[in-house]
């Protein structure tokens, strides 16, 4: 039985050793902490198999240290290209000199990383937070003409989404004399903290009308949701909600008229750095630093279709 | 009996090698140098850490705090480094006594006050991640010639395997743990608290000296640690090396030693991190398991060596 194993592992490798345009690329993610994020790895894992390229996808729980680890086993192993989706921003100087050395191209997608050497690696790609906060603020000026109290949920203090989606976000409001941001508190990008703050906020403003919650993410704005509901009031109607992200239950929310808009933070950053890895090994070894992938406003006008397409996927 | 007391050591070492052989045989590059000495590399700040867990562990008692006091450590460091732009050698001196100051105050409360460890550095846990959080929130980085220096610093071996600075390090305190513990009268006082507190002292061992050293000592690597971390990452965070403190103690059970004290091999450790280190190697190549199945592992193999441990010290469950 041993040997057996032993034999068709031998074999699956010789097949693979066989084919040597094959393209093995290491992926080292963060952890599954939120919906998007699994769904990120699923759309990586996806575009891999589509393109015929093996993927070792190693996910770091949350952990640096896992991120360092997954990256220096991608090069002991010798793999043609290491994808790292990072989970601070410090820190990366030492592992990816070693895979500079090893001449292995690194592509960073999502988050940042903090290098005074940009030639460490080959390319970034990643949404622009600050055009996402500034897509959904246009929309709520539009919609509501320029008035509006609101209410702001912000993401984990410190976070670059949370700062920049802030700042795109501000930026646009500082347009409007009639539009102000009256509450603004951190509910750490998570469902159950956003619940608890718009809780918060709704006793503080004593029936006082708030025109919107802006929150930095879907979790956040789900959890006002509930929030505004058990305070009797219509959540998308009385309050409009909106946001950034787009995960499948805040499509759902939209199709049943609980929420208002989204900005998809799109997950597919799987195929733009594909793309750079087969034009490195092409011979272009120079590529712009970054690749900028910012999604689209999402209404409950589509919100039902796209809630099927999502959910089935 | 003798034999007996080297058994979970033997299995150690067996399942390091077959998982091993294993990765071997199934993944092209498992069975390189490079490899061998990532364990090294990528482990040097828990091997630290678990030496001094070792010891504690042995002498009967538990550290909860090595984990925080890692991201403390580090973190005092960087902010030393890059905000008040102290030399990185100025800071060590300075951050090292503090450190084994802390654990001396833990085992003077544990000793005097005769608490159970497993609170007094429960609270030591909270107290240093808190501390840590409190003077930053965010990962502060760390940009100095020193550490670039470090970083480039390594001692090549063939295969393209290199030891750094963190494992020369590890290996240093290895060495000076292992004298320690076999051939000096320190030693010899730690395993006699762990296997019965009370004939040791009536052997004149002087269990309030001895406790609260072997928390200073403890705590004392975990600080190293931390340095030896933020040679890792360049940067100090309040929230890094959360939970290194059971990766620590299951690194000591795996390698052999009882979890009620007076037996055990700071070798047996070093054995019980790699073969955790080979699991999460042999993982990343597949690349297509689930990167829990560490865990999986280490909980399945804990469990083993618990009752393993059981059955070796004699202990019939028959009353059980």
């Amino acid at each position: 039985m041993k040997n057996f194993k032993l034999v068709s592992a031998f074999s699956l490798w010789a097949v693979s050793a066989s084919c040597a345009f094959a393209t093995t690329v290491g992926f080292s993610q963060v952890g599954s902490e939120s919906g998007w994020r699994t769904s990120f790895s699923e759309a990586v894992k996806a575009e891999a198999k589509q393109r015929g390229i093996d993927l070792k996808f190693a996910d770091a729980q949350q952990k640096q240290e896992n991120q360092i680890k997954a990256v220096r086993s991608f090069i002991a192993q010798g793999v043609d290209a290491i994808i790292i989706a990072p989970v601070v921003e410090t820190g990366w100087k030492p592992v990816l000199k070693e895979a500079k050395r090893a001449r292995i191209p690194v592509v960073i997608v999502d988050r940042n990383i903090n290098v005074d050497d940009d030639s460490l690696y080959l390319t970034r790609i990643a949404t622009d937070f600050t055009e996402e906060g500034r897509k959904i603020g246009e929309w709520l000026m539009d919609k509501t003409q320029g008035n509006c109290d609101i209410a702001e949920l912000q993401g984990t203090v410190g976070a670059t989404a949370a700062i920049d989606r802030a700042t795109g976000f501000n930026a646009v409001i500082a347009n409007y004399p009639n539009a102000k941001i009256v509450r603004s508190q951190t509910g750490e990008f998570t469902r159950a903290k956003g619940k608890e703050v718009m809780e918060g906020f709704l006793k503080a403003q004593n029936g006082q009308a708030l025109c919107a919650v802006w929150a930095h993410n879907d979790e956040m704005a789900l959890g006002a949701v509930q929030a505004i509901k058990e305070a009797g009031l219509k959540p998308g109607k009385d309050i409009l909600i909106v946001s950034v992200d787009g995960v499948p239950d805040y499509f759902k929310a939209m199709a049943d008229g609980d929420a208002n808009a989204t900005v998809e933070y799109s997950p597919h950053m799987g195929g733009p750095a594909f793309d750079a890895i087969d034009a490195f090994i092409k011979g272009n070894k120079e590529q712009s630093k970054w690749v900028s992938t910012t999604g689209e406003v999402f209404t409950q006008e589509t919100a039902a279709a796209e809630y099927e397409k999502r959910r089935l996927r | 009996m003798m034999a007996q007391r080297f058994i979970p050591l033997w299995i150690t070492a067996s399942l390091l090698l077959v998982m091993f052989l294993i990765g071997s045989a199934q993944f092209e590059g498992f069975a390189s140098i490079r490899v061998v000495t990532n364990l090294f590399r990528d482990n040097a700040f828990l091997l630290i850490t678990a030496l001094g867990m070792t010891l504690v562990i042995i002498s009967g008692g538990i550290d909860l705090s090595v984990g925080s006091v890692i991201a403390l450590s580090g973190v005092l460091t960087s902010v030393l480094i890059t905000e008040y732009h102290w030399h990185p050698l100025q800071a060590f001196a300075l951050v090292l006594p503090l450190g084994t100051l802390f654990g001396a105050m833990m085992g003077t409360i544990i000793h005097v006050y005769k608490l159970q460890p497993f609170i007094v550095t429960l609270a030591g846990m909270f107290l240093a991640r808190g501390m840590a959080t409190t003077i930053s929130e965010e990962s502060i980085a760390i940009d100095h010639p020193f550490y670039d220096a470090i970083a480039d610093l390594s001692i090549a071996l063939p295969g393209s395997g290199s030891l750094d600075i963190s494992s020369l390090i590890f290996i240093l305190f290895f060495i000076i743990i292992a004298t320690v513990m076999h051939y000096s009268r320190f030693g010899t006082n730690v395993y006699a608290l762990g296997g019965n507190a009370q004939s040791a002292e009536l052997m004149g061992v002087s269990i309030a000296k001895t406790t609260i050293s072997i928390y200073a000592l403890s705590s004392f690597l975990a600080t190293l640690a931390g340095i030896v971390f933020t040679f890792y990452t360049f940067s100090g965070y309040a929230l890094g090396a959360v939970g290194v403190e059971l990766d620590a103690i299951a690194a000591v059970v795996i390698g052999g030693t009882l979890l009620t004290g007076g037996r055990g091999f700071v070798l047996g450790t070093v054995l019980g991190v790699f073969l955790m280190g080979v699991i999460q190697t042999y993982i990343t190549f597949d690349g297509t398991l689930s990167s829990w199945w560490t865990k999986i592992v280490i909980g399945l193999l804990l469990f083993f060596f618990i009752v393993l441990q059981k059955l070796l010290n004699g202990r019939k469950p028959s009353h059980g």
